[in-house]
């Protein structure tokens, strides 16, 4: 039990922890903020993986980015502040397909994995991770500037007022 | 192994969110966590195991969270569209009949329902938290 065992496991504790609380919560707002909590503690198990770049990208574009969209949502469809009881559908359904594929594929992957230990490799900063896109990934990497294109013009079409009829 | 079980974990919490809730800003939070979960497999790999080209796991993480940030933006400005016409993010009870009122105020007819959540939605004049 190293110390990155320790911080991956601290750090796991927290994102299930969270995300448990984003999906139980009776609170839409509170929602929004564990999900920050989850999404924070995903960036720090990052870190300790050695992927740097990835890390802050995540903090960057989902911690700064589509949590403020969420909760700007939140507020524009104008949710109550207190609790909400009409949140959740029967769970029992939910409850068996969730944990099973939960529980199942981290059978699965415990047993694919066992207790290895393994040296990181080099942290992935931009330089290396950048190296990497612009060499291999190149036509991938434009193809998705082409989709944020899209969804650029489909989100402005699909909420513009008396548009997208 | 820690992030493994992590990220299986966490990618059937958000299964059980997406099948559980009922409001659409809530089921998309849901869809975040799955996507979360595929990227730390994705990062988790690519620390562990050896690949023909260095760090492919991490750009395909950074690819997954670009499509994340598209997936988001179509997906609230419809979750958007339909509270303007329908008054309501509840995804398995969408009133056929579109709205013609003030969502606020019509939100206990158009939508019988959800009747006791739109009792307690703030007035228009309020501030939402």
């Amino acid at each position: 039990m190293t110390a990155a065992d320790a911080l991956l496991l601290g750090l796991g504790t927290v994102a299930v922890g969270a995300g448990l609380l984003v999906v139980t919560t009776r609170h839409l707002v509170r929602a929004g903020l564990y999900l920050v909590l989850c999404l924070g503690a995903v960036a720090g198990l990052y870190l300790v993986l050695a992927a740097e770049l990835v890390a802050w990208v995540q903090v960057l574009i989902y911690v700064g980015a589509v949590v403020v969209l969420l909760l700007f949502a939140v507020m524009l469809t104008r949710a109550p502040i207190g609790a909400s009881k009409d949140l959740d559908r029967p769970g029992w359904p939910a409850l068996l397909v969730g944990g099973g594929a939960g529980l199942g594929l981290a059978a699965l992957l415990v047993d694919a994995y066992r207790w290895s230990f393994v040296p990181l490799p080099a942290p992935g900063g931009a330089e290396r991770i950048g190296e990497q896109i612009f060499t291999s990934w190149v036509l991938p990497f434009e193809v998705l500037s082409v989709l944020l294109l899209a969804a650029l013009v489909g989100a402005i079409v699909a909420s513009r007022p008396g548009g997208g009829r | 192994m820690i992030p493994y079980v992590t990220a299986a974990l966490l990618f059937g919490i958000g299964g059980y969110g997406v099948l559980r809730r009922r409001n659409a800003v809530l089921l998309l939070m849901s869809v975040e966590l799955m996507l979360n979960a595929v990227n730390l497999v994705l990062v988790t790999a690519d620390a562990t195991v050896r690949a023909t080209l260095p760090y492919s796991g991490q750009v395909f993480a950074l690819f997954v969270i670009v499509i994340a940030a598209a997936e988001i933006g179509v997906g609230l400005a419809i979750v958007l569209r339909l509270y303007r016409l329908r008054a309501t993010v509840a995804v398995d009870e969408v009133p056929l009949e579109p709205a013609t009122a003030d969502p606020v105020d019509r939100g206990a007819g158009a939508a019988p329902g959800t009747a006791g959540a739109a009792a307690e939605r703030p007035r228009a004049g309020e501030v939402p938290a």
